[in-house]
């Protein structure tokens, strides 16, 4: 057995288990007292399922001694608490869904079930996933495991920190508009956002569903590449998942980066950028050059239409899908509803969080008569020309580089009094949700002992080509290493 | 774009959300402040642009129509918070 | 003052389909409540839908019944609004691009005369599960197995003048949607529903007065009533110089009025947006020429084939079109039978008084249309008078055989038509009443055949089931022998 089992990626568990070097059982349970002892410091989880784990856990050693074992059996990980668990609790991070316990699995969790995954139990995030900080949690604030006064990120704050903090090796996280990314740069861990329509969207529950991608949360590229042969292909549930040939994600990891050409879009390398952020992006756009790839500077002429176009899309769509939470057929009602309108009012008034609340109206507003072209037909026009940009963008080159978020973690608080300074968090990863493409951060350095993020965006469907990519700069570097103190 | 006291009453009534006096300033605020960061793309030149409904331009797919659904009344309505008779709950309905 | 009376109606048909719109459960009527509601339709969190494709063929095959715009590109739509049966909060619907455009029928009016209606166009939408009143203690309770029901939504234009119009428009869609089976046209469960938007305006003047919307009426009766009832509201009101306020209104049958409907909501912005769950449904014109051979005849064209080809009078035709269960069964007897106009006769006749004694319909009649065109074969050859014809008839209503051949014998209805028995019978009544035959012979010659009449009575009292034509023929023969 070994004495740091936290420490091991998904790769290497699972050849471990193979191996017999220690059974599923083992590292569950070693993993669940480490949460049980780690996480009051750090809030991650809402929900850990202790006994299903072990059963799970149980199971798969059973099914690996009877010969049917395959990559994933008996790999602990955690799923996002957006994604329904029959039978378990599945909040979203709300005061609404705190007593939600999902009476069918999404299409992702039943995935990892078949395939022999140990699910420890649900992640905390930003309230329906509305948030880069993970402060809109009804369950608390996730802490940065780096720094327990700074922010995680968001919305997948908890899965971020959990496995940052190697409470778990590997967790799913969806991402909207940066969910994924933005919480792994700050956290120091890898994570991809798939191209929209590649993971099916069926049982994650809806924030803004025209830009919901479910994805990873892992310390290395190969187990994000593990975790989408699981997570990707085709759902006849999901009207909007891409009926397209799913291909090996570890089988090209180890291609060459030689000849790869690297667009770097002058709008993302903005001044108002610190130059120490700048620098551990240009540094590895350094290393790449030295892998024999080529950078090309390059342009997307509407980028500072990303956020405002998000700020009317996903709040419209999302005014819409929260209008389920009515305190009638589930979740929270308030007490004593005198008669319907106020159990509408009350149900969702108290339900919700501020964040929430405020998202609900202005997507209520920009849909209101008179001003549906004005806002929402405008937003889905200049959508197209965001994605217009990315079109022309990717023939000339293969992969975008940029800084995943414009700073490091920042502390509790600090953008709380104001919206707008939060959304702008999320800068450089909205425009890739506009425009349905894959986008990946991976650690690339450090800023005042705070990890930072590089963010990669490639063409529909090329998410091999980044984890690819990605895997080879974890080959020759060691950020993707580096650990909170005291781990 | 700002909105009045009364625009954001208007709004949380069509979303069925309470906003109490107290809190109403801070959501004109903020909710202006929001529309403001949006009319930026008052300025852009869209008359030709085709709105963008589905990322990769996608059209529906369709169903074979097939009952696959079976009764799971009973699994779903543990969670409901008040049915009586298979029927959920909710304070008299006036029509 | 003189008012003209415009009428718009929104018709709702449930489509035929085996599963939902947007799900795989069941649409089949009357299950226990909640029983028929899956994941998708009771609106739990993370749930999408897929859209079924019979839905869509059905709605194609309605839009070229009426010889409407199919949209080869349609879209479906959020309709957001707040209602306990309404359970994910916006109903999925189409609002810019339906995917039936404009299209007309064609109605009677009592005149004879025809009148084309246009249809603005027909949309799919979901059906909302139902609010339950009674038994819950002061409480409402919630059925939510129609909820995702396919609805196609047929949107008419202003154009009907009065109740009657508005009612027999009604019926014509009812006829044309359970002509293409895409609806089980049963009004008694909902599967076909109605608003109907009235206003009145000063005869002659163009712009469009204030209109109320009557809500959810469910018989062709109850609209006309409804309509009227609401005419005279609103006249009333205008004769004294008020105005009508813009309102959706509930139809109390009972009562014969209508009352205005206290939960709408006041502000009705429904912020309409395309569904991001659903993708642009895009169909191809060889799609719709495909649909479009499947149609089948109409009941205008069926009715102008009844008139054109067998001589049935515009009336008689345009009952037997009016719905396909009963022109198939028309069809039927007549083919079997040889004789349309005599069918028509019997099915208008007979069948059609069964039915409403009965309270059936033709499905369930105990009388098929083969046992029906059996009997008209028989009073075609002579072996059945009228009389026996309708013992038949009424001996297979009442269960008492099924084949037509045997209860003929077995009732001993057999004409008989031998002119030798027949003169043997006449023979006998003539010897039996000699002062009927005195007075037959004092009759002046040209008042002899109403003076016939005792005997031919007499000759069927001695001898059921003789030929009505032979025993005359006789009659006349010996009368004028002696």
């Amino acid at each position: 057995m070994s004495d740091a089992m936290h420490t091991k990626t998904i790769a290497q568990i699972s050849a471990d288990l193979a191996a017999g070097t220690y059974s599923s059982v083992e590292i569950t349970t070693d993993l669940l007292a480490r949460i049980k002892r780690e996480d009051q410091a750090i809030n991650s989880f809402i929900t850990v399922t202790e006994e299903q784990a072990l059963a799970q856990a149980r199971a798969a050693d059973a099914a690996r001694a009877a010969g049917n074992a395959s990559v994933w059996t008996g790999v602990p990980m955690a799923h996002k608490d957006i994604f329904c668990t029959n039978g378990v609790l599945t909040t979203c991070g709300s005061k609404m869904l705190s007593n939600f316990e999902a009476p069918y699995d999404a299409t992702i969790v039943e995935n990892f079930n078949k395939a022999g995954a140990v699910s420890l139990g649900k992640t905390n995030m930003d309230e329906f996933a509305m948030g880069s900080s993970n402060e809109t949690s009804y369950f608390g604030a996730v802490k940065n495991p780096w720094d327990h006064d700074r922010v995680p990120g968001g919305s997948s704050g908890g899965s971020a920190a959990a496995v940052a903090a190697r409470l778990v090796p590997a967790a799913t996280a969806t991402d909207t508009g940066g969910s994924i990314r933005q919480p792994a740069a700050l956290c120091g861990v890898t994570g991809i956002k798939p191209t929209y329509g590649r993971v099916s969207r069926w049982g994650m529950i809806a924030f803004a569903s025209s830009l919901d991608q479910a994805g990873t949360m892992t310390r290395t590229a190969e187990d994000s590449a593990l975790m989408l042969n699981v997570m990707a292909g085709f759902d006849p549930k999901d009207s909007t998942s891409m009926d397209r040939e799913v291909p090996d994600y570890t089988a090209t990891l180890n291609n060459s980066i030689e000849g790869m050409t690297i667009g770097l879009p002058k709008e993302y390398f903005r001044d108002d950028i610190s130059a120490e952020m700048q620098q551990q992006v240009r540094n590895a756009i350094a290393e790449y050059e030295k892998m024999g790839a080529k950078v090309k500077e390059i342009s997307l002429p509407n980028t500072h239409l990303a956020v405002p176009v998000y700020y009317v899309v996903a709040p419209a769509e999302c005014s819409a899908n929260l209008s389920r939470m009515d305190g009638v057929r589930f979740g929270y009602r308030c007490d004593n509803p005198q008669d319907i309108e106020d159990l509408y009012l009350r149900s969702r008034s108290e339900g919700f969080g501020a964040e929430v609340k405020r998202r609900i109206m202005v997507g209520a507003y920009a849909l209101s008569a008179g001003f549906y072209d004005a806002y929402y037909k405008k937003a889905q026009q200049v959508r197209r020309l965001i994605k217009n940009d990315f079109v022309e963008a990717f023939k000339e080159v293969d992969i975008i580089m940029s800084p995943t978020s414009p700073t490091p973690a920042f502390k509790f608080g600090e953008k709380g009094g104001d919206p707008v300074a939060m959304y702008l968090e999320d800068i450089f990863t909205i425009a890739t949700n506009l425009a349905g493409l894959p986008g990946m951060s991976v650690p690339c350095g450090q800023v005042n002992g705070l990890p930072v993020g590089l963010q990669m965006i490639g063409n529909f469907f090329d998410e091999a080509r980044m984890l690819n990519a990605g895997h080879q700069f974890q080959q020759a570097t060691d950020w993707h290493l580096k650990a909170p103190a005291g781990i | 774009m700002s909105l009045d006291q009364e625009q954001v009453r208007k709004i949380a009534a069509l979303a069925k959300l309470k906003i109490d006096d107290t809190q109403i300033t801070a959501y004109q605020e903020n909710l202006s402040n929001i529309l403001e960061l949006v009319d930026q793309l008052s300025a852009v030149d869209t008359a030709s642009v085709e709105p963008m409904a589905h990322p990769l331009d996608a059209v529906q797919r369709l169903r074979a129509d097939v009952v696959t659904e079976e009764n799971q009344r009973e699994h779903f309505q543990k969670i409901a918070p008040a049915v009586d008779q298979g029927h959920y709950l909710v304070p008299r309905v006036v029509e | 003052m003189e008012w003209e009376v415009v009428i718009g109606l929104e018709i709702h048909a449930q489509l035929a389909t085996k599963s939902k719109i947007f799900s795989g459960a069941s649409t089949a009527y009357g299950a226990d409540a909640n029983t028929q509601a899956c994941a998708v339709d009771l609106g739990l969190p993370g749930v999408l839908p897929v859209f079924n494709e019979e839905a869509l063929r059905m709605a194609v095959k309605f839009g070229l019944a009426i010889d409407a715009e199919i949209g080869l590109k349609s879209v479906f739509d959020r309709k957001n609004y707040f209602y306990p049966d309404s359970p994910k909060g916006y109903q999925t619907t189409q609002l810019h691009h339906p995917i039936v455009g404009k299209g007309h029928i064609e109605i009677e009016l009592d005149n004879g005369e025809t009148k084309r209606i246009n249809v603005t166009r027909a949309h799919l939408e979901e059906d909302a599960g139902k609010s339950v009143h009674e038994g819950f203690n002061g409480m409402s309770g919630i059925d939510l197995n129609r909820a995702g029901t396919p609805l196609v939504e047929i949107v008419s234009e202003p154009e009907l003048r009065s109740a009657k119009e508005a009612a027999a428009y009604f019926k014509k869609m009812h006829s044309i949607v359970t002509y293409l089976g895409i609806c089980d046209g049963d009004l008694s469960q909902g599967s076909m529903r109605c608003d109907c938007n009235v206003s009145l305006r000063p005869k002659g003047q163009e712009e469009f007065g204030t209109r109320t919307e009557i809500k959810n009426v469910n018989s062709f009766r109850n609209v006309e009533r409804a309509i009227n009832s609401e005419i005279e509201r609103q006249m009333d009101i205008l004769e004294d110089g008020g105005r009508i306020i813009q309102e959706t209104r509930l139809y109390d049958a009972d009562k014969n009025e209508t009352r205005a409907m206290r939960s709408k909501e006041v502000e009705n912005d429904y912020r309409y947006f395309p569904c991001p769950d659903l993708l642009p449904v895009i169909i191809d014109q060889s799609y719709v020429d495909a649909v479009k051979a499947t149609l089948p005849e109409l009941p205008d064209a069926k009715k102008a084939r009844f008139e054109s080809d067998h001589g049935l009078s515009a009336t008689d035709a345009a009952v037997l079109a009016s719905s396909r269960e009963l022109a198939d069964y028309f069809e039927t007897v007549a083919a079997k039978a040889g004789d349309y106009k005599l069918a028509a006769n019997w099915v208008q006749g007979d069948v059609s008084a069964a039915l409403n004694r009965l309270e059936t319909t033709i499905s369930e009649l105990a009388v098929s249309a083969e046992q029906l065109g059996r009997i008209l074969q028989l009073i075609k050859d002579n072996t059945l008078n009228n009389g026996g014809a309708k013992e038949v008839f009424n001996a297979l209503l009442e269960g008492k055989g099924d084949d037509v051949d045997s209860l003929v014998d077995s009732l001993g209805l057999k004409q008989v038509s031998d002119t030798g028995a027949i003169e043997e019978i006449v023979a006998k009544v003539l010897a039996d009443n000699p002062k009927l035959v005195e007075g037959y012979l004092a009759t002046p010659v040209d008042k002899r055949a109403k003076a016939i009449g005792p005997f031919i009575g007499l000759t069927r009292k001695a001898a059921a089931g003789v030929n009505p034509q032979v025993v005359m023929e006789v009659l006349k023969k010996k009368l004028e022998e002696l």
